[in-house]
């Protein structure tokens, strides 16, 4: 086991394509947690368990992607904040109008409309929203006013489309429509064509008008929400959280867990069994003694009790992890040192006098860190599958998007009976592919570091 | 050997009291808080049933007064004013819980509503049993066979599929493919029942069919992940065996190769088998709290998840004796196995 150095590691390494396999799933993650941190404001990922910020997205959105492989186009969530805007001004009356373009293309009505505005004024402007649809048709969806006030103020609204005053002035221009209106929601008679209660395609132009009298009114804000059923690269979960942020966020959070216990975990397997193995006697039998009360522990119902009762901190539960994480390796590297300190070198160091810190640190730790390498990627993916686990049972760290988590929040909103294959698949996959890339890199270290594996 | 047994045994008791004073002290004040909840509202539900007692009393601080004594009395009783970490304390709830004794649950009952914590776990560990040492008895016999036929034909196309289905397999969580054979399964094609927890009541006659039909899903699923690192497993150590002289010996006298692989080889890699087959009997006990969540497979696991959300505590303590008792006689035998085979490791190098 001594006589490899680390350059005849490096070249077997790359020799073996598993090895190589590994190593560029590797470099994927890194690169996508990268994204992740920089990319994502980190805003969005403390406000995961916040339902007021994920307030405009849909509910249980299935990805946008898998209209490429639909023949009935199932509609997109649109989020609208780029009017076309126009300022007239005439005499006493000023007219703001914000216009917003949709391209609807879809074979079924979206779920909802909704437009968000602030405005700055002072006196009571008219607010009026209209549709001019595809075909040429001009709906007047809602005229209001808005409060009255004499000074400046700013006001902010959300108009639905189950407003009452929309479906009421949509059954005053029922004689544009070949169907009865009975029952039909707004979106279903706006998006629909005239003959028969069927989606139609086209551009639609959504218009807002502002009129002032005698005073200045403004659209500060103003966002037009289409409530579709597909979203994002990775649709929406049941709180309307957007899954691809959620499943961004939790690869560096598994990284840092996997690696950060095992890495820990092996260095202080490592030590202790180094230590026990060379020091011998009495010291050995006393260690070995704790080493096998903590393997023999059972580690899930400690874990979860642990996190029920002291923390379930994410940090804290790395810390526990550790724990359970660094029985086996202190074994096998104590059997390791037993073998290594009866070489002679070891024997001589010890003659000149040695600091026994020195020796084991100096001339057994060196000796056994390619198998050290080997055991921390071969650890990794059961530390995370663990952390996983806990928080799949719902026991994880509430303020951290993990994959487990991810997953618990599907099992209790039983995504699997709903068949939201998009919130159960994606998380599950990466922390497969996560945990794969390690073992591809733990196997093809170990093939080289134990050659009697090789064949 | 005797002395190999004797430091063996030492050490698992050992384990075991410092598994049950580890969960104590974890659980140990919240549990006093309960008990003395209960206590409270006890005295002051035997007062309200009882109007008698209120008439009694003149002023309201004497009638306070007495309910904080009646209080104060039965806390003494049962030792609970002292702290639960005196040791006498300690000492009394350890040897309660050695005897099996574990008090009854706050929760939690079983299907025929005993809440002692005793029936509740006698009544869910054999189904954990039945799903988790049938998974584990089929998962070796599949792993062992798969091996030792890829062994026999290194390099060769079973022989690469077993191996990367070995590495594939192990780096998913069961549950999640559980959750995944459920979605399947269970909603998209409805061939299995998505709980497993059987709609009937167990003294039906056809209750152990529908245990059976029921266990089908989880069963399936605990094998598929679970054959392949098995199947890698004995591989490789039939791999080593394979290159023994005494193996080469019987090829140059002209044994055939499958006799030698299916009867010689085969026992020489017994030890180790027998070994892991011990220790991964009682690992998959500890995996059964994910799992049997998942699949609602009404057995100990599914309980000590259901006794942590609620913090049932007597219930806490109870299962995870139990599991560490499984646990620690599995290990037990694994080393004696082990020790049985090998005769280097008594000696204690």
């Amino acid at each position: 086991m001594s006589s490899i150095t680390p350059q005849e590691i490096k070249q077997e390494f790359f020799k073996s394509k598993m090895g190589i396999a590994g190593i560029v799933i590797l470099v994927i993650l890194i690169v996508t947690s990268i994204i992740a941190i920089v990319a994502i404001p980190i805003e969005t990922f403390q406000e995961w368990n916040n339902p007021g910020s994920w307030i405009s997205n849909p509910k249980v959105a299935i990805p946008v992607w898998v209209n490429i492989f639909m023949i009935e186009k199932i509609p997109e969530h649109k989020i609208l904040e780029k009017p076309m805007i126009q300022n007239i001004s005439n005499g006493e009356i000023t007219l703001t109008s914000h216009q917003f373009g949709v391209n609807f293309d879809y074979d079924e009505f979206p779920n909802d409309f909704i437009y968000e505005f602030s405005s700055e004024y002072s006196g009571s402007p008219l607010l009026q929203l209209s549709i001019i649809r595809p075909d040429g048709i001009k709906l007047d969806l809602l005229s209001t006013s808005l409060p009255y006030s004499n000074v400046k103020t700013i006001h902010s609204e959300r108009i639905f489309s189950t407003d009452e005053s929309i479906k009421k002035n949509l059954s005053l221009q029922s004689e544009k429509f070949e169907f009865l209106f009975e029952r039909l929601s707004a979106e279903d008679i706006v998006f629909s064509k005239s003959q028969l209660n069927k989606p139609l395609k086209g551009d639609y132009i959504f218009s807002i008008d502002l009129y002032g009298i005698n005073s200045e009114s403004q659209i500060q804000e103003s966002r037009l929400i289409i409530g579709g059923k597909a979203f994002g690269m990775m649709g929406t979960d049941e709180l309307r959280r957007d899954l691809a942020i959620g499943l961004l966020w939790g690869t560096p959070l598994a990284l840092f867990i996997g690696l950060v216990v095992s890495i820990a975990s092996v260095i202080m397997g490592l030590l202790y069994g180094v230590y026990a193995g060379y020091k011998g006697k009495k010291t050995d039998e006393v260690m070995m003694r704790l080493n096998d009360v903590i393997y023999a522990l059972p580690a899930l119902p400690f874990l979860i009790i642990l996190s029920v009762t002291i923390s379930n901190s994410i940090f804290v539960m790395v810390g526990f992890l550790m724990i359970f994480g660094w029985v086996g390796i202190a074994k096998v590297s104590r059997s390791m040192s037993l073998q290594i300190k009866t070489r002679g070198y070891v024997d001589a160091a010890n003659m000149m006098g040695q600091k026994d810190s020195k020796i084991i640190l100096k001339h057994i730790v060196p000796q056994l860190l390619p198998y050290a390498f080997a055991s921390i990627a071969i650890s990794v993916p059961a530390a995370i599958t663990t952390e996983a686990g806990l928080s799949f049972l719902g026991l994880g760290d509430p303020s951290f998007p993990t994959w487990g988590q991810i997953l618990h929040d599907a099992n209790t909103f039983g995504a699997a009976a709903r068949g939201m294959w998009w919130w159960i698949m994606p998380p599950g996959v990466m922390i497969a592919i996560t945990g794969l890339a390690f073992v591809f890199i733990g196997n093809a270290l170990d093939a080289i570091v134990n050659p009697k594996l090789k064949r | 050997m005797r002395k190999y047994v004797a430091t063996r045994v030492a050490t698992m008791f050992g384990v075991l009291m410092i598994t049950l004073l580890i969960t104590i002290s974890l659980v140990g004040s919240n549990m006093d808080t309960i008990l003395k909840q209960g206590i409270v509202f006890q005295v002051r539900s035997e007062i309200t049933e009882n109007p008698a007692i209120a008439q009694s009393f003149s002023s309201v601080e004497d009638f306070e007064g007495f309910i904080q004594s009646q209080i104060d009395q039965r806390i003494q009783v049962l030792g609970l004013d002292e702290p639960w970490y005196s040791p006498q304390r300690i000492g009394v709830t350890m040897y309660k819980i050695m005897i099996l004794d574990f008090g009854y649950a706050t929760f939690l009952t079983s299907d025929e509503g005993s809440s002692d914590v005793k029936d509740i776990l006698f009544e869910k560990l054999p189904r954990t049993v039945l799903l988790f040492t049938t998974a584990t008895i089929i998962i070796s016999i599949i792993g062992i066979f798969l091996g030792a036929f890829s062994s026999s034909k290194v390099g060769s196309g079973i022989d690469r599929i077993t191996s990367s289905f070995a590495i594939i397999s192990s780096s998913f969580p069961v549950w999640w493919i559980g959750m995944l054979m459920i979605f399947l399964f269970a909603f998209t094609y409805q061939i299995f029942p998505a709980r497993a927890t059987p709609d009937i009541p167990s003294s039906d006659p056809a209750y152990i069919g529908s245990l059976l039909y029921h266990m089908a899903l989880p069963l399936i699923t605990i094998v598929m992940i679970g054959f392949g690192s098995w199947a890698y497993l004995v591989r490789n150590f039939m791999v080593g065996i394979m290159q023994e002289d005494f193996i080469i010996a019987k090829k140059t006298i002209g044994v055939k190769q499958k006799r030698i692989i299916y009867t010689h080889a085969l026992k020489n890699a017994a030890p180790p088998i027998v070994t892991i087959l011990a220790l991964s009997l009682s690992g998959s006990l500890g995996g059964a709290i994910i799992t049997e969540a998942v699949f609602d497979w009404p057995g100990m696991g599914r309980l000590y998840f259901e006794a942590i959300t609620v913090m049932d505590l007597p219930v806490i303590i109870g299962a995870t004796y139990l599991l560490t008792v499984f646990f620690l006689v599995s290990i037990f035998i694994a080393d004696l196995l082990y020790g049985y085979f090998d005769p280097r490791v008594r000696t204690g190098q």
